[in-house]
């Protein structure tokens, strides 16, 4: 089985993040492998030593499209057990809304099935930093793919992929069959470490560092040039002030609802 | 004059409040029109014409629910088409942001997530980055596709009510071709609370509630309030997943966020910090919610929360 699993290298939520890239993009300094994407990276790694892991010819191809340092990304997910990675980077393609993202993904995702045929594309349920989630979706849009998202659960039996997506009044069950496109939420697996097994043996996989040459995407098509929306304004929301503070001496409860009945809002 | 289109998935035996409030928004930017997937019956068409809807769009298909989204983006793409609609709105759940995303390929439009304001010529307003920016972002191209968050505008009747027809919109026949199915559906049983996303008022426990959220949901009753959770409640297990407030669960901003119980990691900060007003309980002085706290209390839940209740029921009657 041969599956691409998408990586993104964002800047890390534990630290204050800020717009005050060229035209309000991200600032990407400080930027880790996306949380989100790990459970993908976990799922993948599943189905692949379920059908006897790379020995048995199985590969799981961790995928990142980004600037320089996104390299890193793919690096971590191949110290995890990713079979081998691809880094998709061009100057041209800063600034990319999710329609710029994901035409150059599907470009990226058809380069890589060129010698044989993807059969999964696994990605998170959302990236930490857009949080649109809109990119899965739209690959299976220009890929031709059964989309298959928001996976709380998975289950590939021979071509049939058996999902569960959890929604608010109900919980569905959804089948397809491959080649398809999964996104998996948190709730499907634990995902793992890498440990010192793996930190070695990454050293020794391949990376395949991709330009938009190589994939046949023209520049025009991508960045902030090729994007269908416009960030115009970005403003840092002035931080959240604490109020009062009260240590409860026995009464705090009808302080409280003395606070609610002062703001209106019972 | 401009012309916005509205989709409502199942407007079911009532319209939700959040789709009155994308026909609020639809108005604003122009003449209002609705394509709806299954049923619709009498009330909720004199509801859509009296909230100004002039035109409504009708799948040829009925079994678009059968599969997972792809279908109802290739009706609605082709609805837009035949509408003439320069801006589509679309609720901001994981199937609106979806059909959206793929509507935006198909059409080949900009698509703009999380919204939570529109302007009268199309900016959209956003809070990003877990609440810490407010941007504004326009699609730069002849259609825009917009998902819009709840509680973004109040609702507001036409002026004058009209009486809408319904088109019929042929499905393209390759629609459901590469589309996953739905081959299995368990209803969840229904709280009799307010959604969480669409509350006013949202009461939430965290590790603090030590698996019993009792306390909480008679606070929340009490105040008409949805229940909340963050995510260290829902991985114990103590309630479901689907009430987890945070990064990786969803994101409120309610009028008011009582927190109970819950440190404010920036987890469980990204999911609520753009609410109005924040009261946060919690045993532990040093704990990082009480940094942006309108009203803190160090104190036992256990003891606070039901006292709460108790006045509020009594100041009631």
């Amino acid at each position: 089985m041969k599956i691409v699993v998408l990586v993104k290298h964002v800047p890390d939520a534990q630290f204050d993040r800020h717009l005050t890239g060229p035209g309000n993009t991200t600032d990407r300094d400080e930027s880790i492998l996306s949380e989100l994407d790990e459970y993908a990276l976990e799922a993948a790694l599943q189905l692949s030593e379920a059908r006897g892991g790379a020995k048995a010819g199985n590969e799981v191809i961790a995928l990142s499209m980004g600037p320089a340092g996104a390299v890193n990304a793919v690096k971590k997910s191949l110290q995890i057990g990713a079979s081998s990675g691809a880094h998709l980077s061009d100057d041209a393609l800063a600034g990319s809304d999710a329609a710029a993202t994901s035409l150059a993904l599907a470009a990226a995702i058809r380069y890589l099935g060129t010698d044989a045929p993807v059969d999964l594309v696994l990605t998170g349920m959302a990236s930490t930093d857009g949080e649109t989630s809109l990119v899965p979706a739209q690959l299976a849009e220009r890929l031709g793919l059964p989309q298959v998202t928001f996976a709380s659960s998975l289950d590939v039996n021979g071509e049939r992929v058996v999902a569960r997506r959890d929604g608010d009044a109900h919980s569905d069950t959804v089948e397809a069959t491959l080649p398809a496109l999964v996104s998996v939420t948190d709730q499907i697996n634990e995902p793992r470490y890498p440990n010192f097994k793996g930190i070695l043996a990454a050293k020794k996989k391949k990376i395949a560092a991709l330009t938009l040459a190589d994939i046949g995407v023209d520049a025009a098509q991508v960045g902030a040039a090729g994007s269908l929306t416009a960030v115009e304004t970005a403003e840092a929301r002035p931080p959240r002030t604490a109020g009062t503070i009260i240590t409860d001496e026995g009464d705090a409860g009808i302080k409280l609802v003395e606070f609610l009945a002062a703001q209106k809002l019972l | 004059m401009a012309k916005a289109l509205v989709f409502i998935d199942n407007p079911g035996a009532a319209l939700k409040k959040s789709s009155l409030e994308l026909l609020t928004i639809a108005r604003s930017l122009g003449e209002a029109a609705v394509a709806f997937n299954g049923e619709l019956n009498e009330d909720v068409a004199a509801a859509l014409g009296a909230h100004g809807a002039s035109l409504l769009y009708r799948p040829s298909a009925t079994d678009l629910d059968d599969y997972l989204v792809a279908p109802k983006a290739a009706y609605l793409a082709a609805a837009v088409a035949a509408s003439g609609a320069e801006t589509v709105l679309l609720e901001n759940t994981a199937d609106g942001k979806e059909i959206a995303a793929r509507l935006g390929v198909k059409l080949n439009a900009g698509v703009i997530t999380d919204v939570v304001g529109v302007d009268a010529d199309g900016t959209a307003h956003k809070s990003v980055l877990a609440g810490s920016y407010t941007t504004t972002a326009k699609a730069r191209t002849a259609v825009a596709v917009l998902t819009v968050k709840p509680n973004s505008v109040d609702v507001e009747a036409a002026a004058a009510a009209s009486t809408p027809e319904t088109v019929t919109i042929d499905v393209p026949a390759d629609a459901t071709a590469a589309a996953a199915r739905i081959t299995g559906r368990a209803e969840k049983p229904a709280s009799g609370r307010p959604e969480l996303t669409e509350a006013r008022i949202v009461v939430a426990g965290g590790r603090g509630v030590d698996g019993d959220f009792g306390p909480l949901e008679e606070l929340a009753d009490a105040l008409g309030a949805a229940v909340g959770a963050s995510r260290a409640a829902t991985d114990a297990g103590w309630i479901g997943h689907d009430y987890q407030v945070g990064q990786t669960g969803k994101t409120v901003s309610p009028q008011l966020y009582i927190s109970a119980g819950i440190s404010g990691a920036i987890q469980q900060k990204a999911g609520m910090q753009t609410s109005k007003v924040i009261v946060a309980i919690n045993k532990d002085a040093e704990s990082p919610i009480f940094e942006i706290a309108d009203f803190g209390i160090i104190g036992d839940l256990f003891k606070v929360v039901p006292q709460a209740t108790e006045e509020i029921k009594k100041r009631k009657g």
